[in-house]
């Protein structure tokens, strides 16, 4: 146990040094952020003074370097943008942005699986049709759409909740949430759907699809022939069956909610994290961009980790057998 | 499980169902005028940054010795009176009795202080003090500003010359604005202590801004405030149109900055909205590269058609600026002939006068010059920065194409964009120039000046496009007063009318979009005054 995690842990650190060499690299086309700091009116010499007091004249690969070190250190500098420090926005914005994915990762699973179980019983009865069609819009429709449409029908048209922002939040430490006050809760309910329900129609799909493999096999049919009851025949013996691959896509999905929640974030000016990337893009503040996809990545890392480790606990055959064998 | 389901479908009903009604509540609240824009201002720092997402927070809340109408005619401000003693020497007589938010008497001090900081080397005030030497206390309500050169126009560049407490300043450990070599964040990125009109009650980046009216501000004594009753403000930024737009329309917004032009059709027809416009003080041009041999990207090798003053004229005459109004920038453009509009210094309707829209004459002289079958470039273009800027582009792009100049549009976000133009990296390209302290100078100075490397001159110039006499120009505008300073501006708009250094397009026009109970008077540097505002 110990010994895989470790090879885990040195697994993942090429990764990580990869993603900062690939972003890093990458920052040489979003823009020269001395031209938007400088605004309108500017000399040579302050010009020259402002490149080299953000290091920006030397080679690659020494600024490079110093990224790396100061990162490993936790210290990504200031923003060039905001003039604060990169950890202080992450730390202030990452607690809007996790409870969002949460939330919506809740949302689709408490809906998404027993719309799946339901549709794999009853696959020929409408509403099971109807689900289905349901998650093609699901699928299909680009979440800014899906986004823009609940703004348009719940805000504007019936002014049942807000269109923009987190409400009223609280603090507790330096976790700030709108988990507790009324106006908080209201403003999540757009966002959540919003970012919840390509991952609902996935679960609901992926559980289907489980379901109706498992209802085929012998030990279903031992279980009707003893006789149990429908609901532990489903429930106890199918449902636990099919939830290995949920789990696992659920696991990685959580890193994609949270990875992807930029585009639900821009469109109910959602003040997390993926608003803040954006924002940087923008105006290209290099320090709060590469945080930000150093932190994705090491959320992605850390999360197949958990998967892998939740694997190991739920399938016994991976302690036996090494790896051999699938579900 | 069926029932489960419709249990679990009632839920969420009942959960969508409760709010209704809260946003009209919130907006009866005690004459709290809620507002957004697309951006939020980086930083409070009154002298760090110098544009006008920072400066429409900050003119809420803090003075300036000189301050603004909602016209942008000068009025007194923190000085009630000012004079030159000698050219170079200007005095100013301060308001008596003022305080800072935070209690602290506004004194000579403070004055001198805050000339010190906006010449700060971190400053990004500096074009508006570039002549200015020191500030010297003379008694605790007077104050000398010593000039390095005569200066005509001090009195238009102090209105943005924000003045701040010395005390606090000092308590707070920031001296000096923002220094990007500094690893800690400043106390003023987030707090705010002035004198103006709102006082700052509390500050969430990209998020919130809250402020409240501060009784004690002199200027509400005044006649023309007497009306405004806003009580608290709070401004939160909405980065997307649509949601910006939906906010207005779901009534959490009252008041937005930059409604996005498609919307205005369906703004205007809907109940309790207003949308008012005005002209910005901001002019949309295409620059040309005049200075190379051979242009970058062109397919013209071995010399640069855009020396030729004939093919300059060309493409003004192919462009139909009529056209890009009308279908382009829905009517909210004033086509023009020159580069700033009228409410700026030194404006005169006689030299803004466009080459007529005449392709037959485009063709003609492009054919004089040499080039009968046309040639091939690339027009650079910023994508997000003015309003449709990259459609601008395109209707130019298909108009020069129709007498034969084969244009290719390259249009990036603005911050790839600006970085490529400041390297020189560009042929022709589409800008817009903003004129804060209203007077012509600063219009040729940045962008027709030869570039010297001094402070300013040519600065924004990269076409580097020079002409000694438009420079001569420039160096009696910087210096002269009174007629012969008006006569040389009329003289270097001539020049610009004839030498077709750009090819002017429009000023842009700028739509306010409010709650009819809001009243916000139209501001042409697009930087609302609350002070001046009412909610009925």
């Amino acid at each position: 146990m110990f010994a895989f995690i470790v090879s885990r842990v040195l697994q993942a650190l090429p990764v990580m040094l990869t993603v900062a060499l690939l972003s890093f690299a990458m920052f040489a086309y979003v823009g020269d952020p001395v031209a938007i700091m400088l605004g309108q009116d500017y000399t040579e010499a302050q010009r020259t003074q402002l490149i080299s007091d953000l290091g920006l004249d030397q080679p690659f690969f020494v600024q490079f370097f110093k990224f790396v070190v100061n990162a490993a250190q936790g210290e990504f500098g200031l923003s060039y943008r905001l003039s604060r420090p990169v950890a202080d926005l992450i730390a202030e914005r990452a607690p809007a942005t996790l409870e969002l994915a949460l939330c919506a990762a809740a949302l689709a699973l408490a809906i998404g699986v027993p719309m799946g179980v339901y549709t794999g019983l009853y696959r020929n009865s409408w509403l099971s049709r109807f689900f289905l069609t349901f998650s093609l819009i699901g699928v299909s429709l680009p979440t800014f759409l899906i986004g823009i449409l609940l703004i348009l029908t719940f805000s504007v048209w019936l002014g049942w909740l807000p269109s923009f922002g987190r409400g009223d939040t609280i603090r507790w430490g330096w976790w700030s949430t709108g988990l507790a006050t009324w106006s908080g809760l209201k403003a999540l309910i757009l966002p959540a759907i919003t970012l919840g329900l390509f991952q609902l129609t996935l679960i609901m799909r992926l559980v289907r699809a489980e379901m109706l493999e498992v209802l085929r096999t012998d030990y279903i049919k031992f279980a009707r022939a003893r006789g149990l009851t429908n609901r532990a025949v489903h429930f106890g013996h199918a449902l636990k069956n099919t939830l290995v691959p949920v789990i696992t896509i659920t696991g990685l999905q959580l890193g994609a909610i949270i990875a992807f929640a930029i585009v639900t974030e821009t469109v109910f000016q959602w003040p997390g994290m993926g608003l803040l990337f954006i924002q940087s893009v923008g105006a290209a503040d290099i320090p709060v961009m590469s945080a930000y996809l150093l932190l994705i990545a090491l959320m992605f890392v850390t999360i197949n980790l958990i998967v892998d480790l939740l694997y190991y606990a739920v399938d016994p055959r991976l302690r036996i057998g090494g790896g051999k064998g699938g579900h | 499980m069926r029932r489960t389901l419709l249990a679990a479908a009632a839920l969420l009903g009942a959960g969508l169902g409760l709010g209704l009604g809260a946003g009209e509540a919130e907006a009866q609240q005690n004459r709290t005028v809620r507002w957004s824009a697309a951006g939020d201002a980086n930083t409070l720092d009154p002298h760090s940054q110098n544009i006008g997402t920072v400066a429409m927070i900050l003119q809420q809340m803090y003075d300036t010795l000189i301050t603004r109408n909602a016209d942008l005619s000068l009025r007194p401000g923190l000085a009630t009176e000012w004079r030159t003693v000698e050219p170079t020497r200007w005095r100013f007589t301060l308001r008596q009795g003022v305080r800072f938010h935070e209690g602290e008497s506004f004194t000579a001090d403070d004055v001198v202080f805050s000339i010190n900081r906006a010449l700060a080397p971190t400053s990004n005030f500096g074009i508006f003090v570039d002549t200015v030497e020191r500030a010297e206390k003379v008694d605790d309500h007077t104050v000398d500003i010593v000039l390095k050169i005569a200066d005509p126009i001090l009195p238009n560049k102090l209105a943005s010359v924000y003045m701040v407490s010395r005390s606090w300043h000092e308590k707070h450990n920031a001296v000096r604005p923002q220094n990007t070599r500094a690893r800690e964040e400043m106390y003023t990125v987030r707090n705010a202590n002035g004198t103006g009109a709102f006082r700052l009650v509390s500050r969430e980046g990209d998020v919130r801004t809250v402020m409240r009216r501060n009784e004690d501000w002199y200027g509400w004594r005044e006649p023309d405030n007497t009306n405004a009753n806003i009580q608290e403000l709070v401004f939160r930024p909405i980065a997307s149109d649509a949601t910006r737009i939906a906010g207005l329309l779901s009534g959490e917004v009252d008041f937005v900055l930059d409604p996005p032009l498609q919307d205005l059709a369906r703004l205007r027809n809907a109940p309790n909205i207003r949308v008012v416009e005005g002209p910005e003080i901001r002019t949309i041009f295409i620059a040309m590269d005049t200075y190379r041999d051979e242009l970058l990207y062109s397919d013209v090798r071995g010399r640069n058609p855009m020396k030729d003053l004939r093919v300059r004229q060309a493409l003004y005459h192919a462009i139909d600026i009529q056209a890009i109004n009308r279908t382009t920038m829905r009517g909210f453009s004033v086509p023009t002939g020159t580069f700033f509009p009228p409410q700026v210094n030194g404006y005169t309707a006689a030299e803004d006068v466009r080459l007529p829209f005449d392709p037959a004459r485009a063709r003609a002289l492009l054919a004089e010059a040499g080039y009968p079958q046309g040639f091939g470039i690339t027009l650079d273009c910023p994508n997000n920065r003015y309003i449709n800027d990259e459609q601008i582009c395109q209707a130019i792009a298909a108009m020069w194409a129709r007498v034969g100049v084969r244009t290719s549009v390259r249009a990036q976000p603005l911050a790839p964009f600006f970085a490529q133009i400041q390297r020189d990296d560009v042929s022709v390209y589409l800008l817009g120039w903003g004129v804060p302290a209203l007077d012509a100078l600063y219009s040729f100075q940045s962008l027709v000046a030869t570039r010297n490397g001094a402070q300013g001159d040519g600065i924004w110039n990269y076409g580097r496009y020079s002409n000694p006499r438009m420079d001569a120009l420039i160096q009696r505008m910087k210096t002269e007063t009174g007629e012969s300073r008006t006569a040389a501006i009329h003289e270097a708009l001539r020049i610009y009318r004839e030498d077709v250094p750009h090819i002017p397009l429009h000023h842009q026009m700028i739509p306010w979009a409010m709650r009819s109970n809001v009243h916000v008077p139209h501001a042409a540097n697009n930087q609302p005054f609350f002070r001046f505002a009412r909610v009925d």
